[in-house]
């Protein structure tokens, strides 16, 4: 190291270092994307089953309420499709 | 995720045109040292990703001091935010130091106070994780972490420091001039422009990753809220 005369070939540890530099920060960002893509799924697909759910819990509410009369319940559905057959003519 | 500001957009191209630039001039701008030869050109960016990886540290453990008084949730979301970012640089560092000590020193890796407390600090910032992957209670992992960071912070000065107070071979290129270290160079013109510029590229690229990894925390946040929503 002291008495060398000329500058060492040393560029195949260079080229190593940038390589891992830039391999290790594209695994990083692609981690990062696959994340933030699953965190989007998730959020949407948790978004669609909260209505559902709101659904839900508001026919088990009405189920509640019109369970001494299942009656009324059940005519309610002929009489939409009632209308429905008549805008139809 | 709600859309991304136009700040951070600009800051996402500025990263990726920043670190082109400095990377032309670390590989093609600055001169061949003549001892080292062409290895030494790792230097321009093994020092700024230990800089990065340091400072996301210490912003960690004020982002926890800030939890701990106001207990609220986004600190621990920027904690994490700034270990996970300083984790992946200060990673990128040893390796590179690594490789630049393989033809310089003769070997990658040798117990030299710089290396051992890098390797240390690395270390407990991956048991950090362990530790929070191991509590359930938000408010308890918050808690945890926050303590943690604050003692694990101290290791960075340390790893800072250690080379200006303790024998050592890493060389000190700022302000140094230990003369048990091997590898010590002298910076001229050209490297000092390449090594500067190099610290403000991953300086502007870890604050734009901060930002990021710190809207995807907040994202993982609500997703964790709407389950339990659904689930109660």
């Amino acid at each position: 190291m002291f008495f060398q005369d000329t500058t060492p070939d040393t560029s195949s540890y260079m080229i190593l270092g940038y390589a891992v530099f830039f391999i290790a920060t594209t695994i990083y960002l692609i981690s990062f994307f696959v994340r933030s893509r699953n965190l989007r799924q998730d959020m949407s697909m948790l978004e669609s089953m909260k209505p559902e759910s709101k659904v839900m819990e508001s026919k088990a509410t009405a189920g509640k309420m019109t369970a001494g009369k299942p009656a009324k319940a059940k005519t309610s559905k002929p009489k939409a499709s009632a209308s429905k057959t008549k805008k139809k003519k | 995720m709600q859309t991304k500001p136009i700040a951070l957009k600009v800051l996402d191209i500025a990263s990726v045109l920043l670190l082109a630039v400095a990377t032309y001039l670390a590989l093609f701008y600055a001169p061949t040292e003549a001892v080292m030869g062409q290895v030494q050109r790792v230097f321009y960016f093994h020092v700024p990703a230990a800089w990065v990886g340091l400072l996301g540290f210490i912003a960690a453990a004020v982002a926890g001091i800030v939890y701990l008084v106001t207990h609220d949730q986004k600190w621990d979301i920027i904690e994490m935010a700034a270990v996970e970012i300083s984790l992946v640089f200060f990673f990128i560092a040893i390796v590179l130091g690594s490789i630049w000590a393989r033809p310089i020193w003769n070997t990658w890796w040798t117990w030299d106070p710089r290396l051992t407390t890098a390797a240390i600090t690395e270390l407990i910032y991956i048991a950090y994780f362990m530790l929070r992957a191991g509590i359930e209670d938000p408010d308890r992992r918050a808690r945890f972490g926050a303590v943690y960071t604050l003692v694990g912070a101290v290791s960075a000065p340390i790893t800072f420091m250690v080379i200006r107070l303790f024998r050592t071979i890493h060389p000190v290129v700022i302000a140094g001039g230990d003369p048990n270290a091997q590898g010590t160079f002298a910076m001229t013109g050209g490297m000092q422009v390449a090594f500067f510029f190099g610290l403000f590229t991953f300086t502007v690229i870890f604050i734009d990753l901060f930002w990021n990894r710190i809207r995807l925390g907040n994202l993982a946040a609500k997703v964790e809220q709407l389950k339990l929503n659904i689930t109660n």
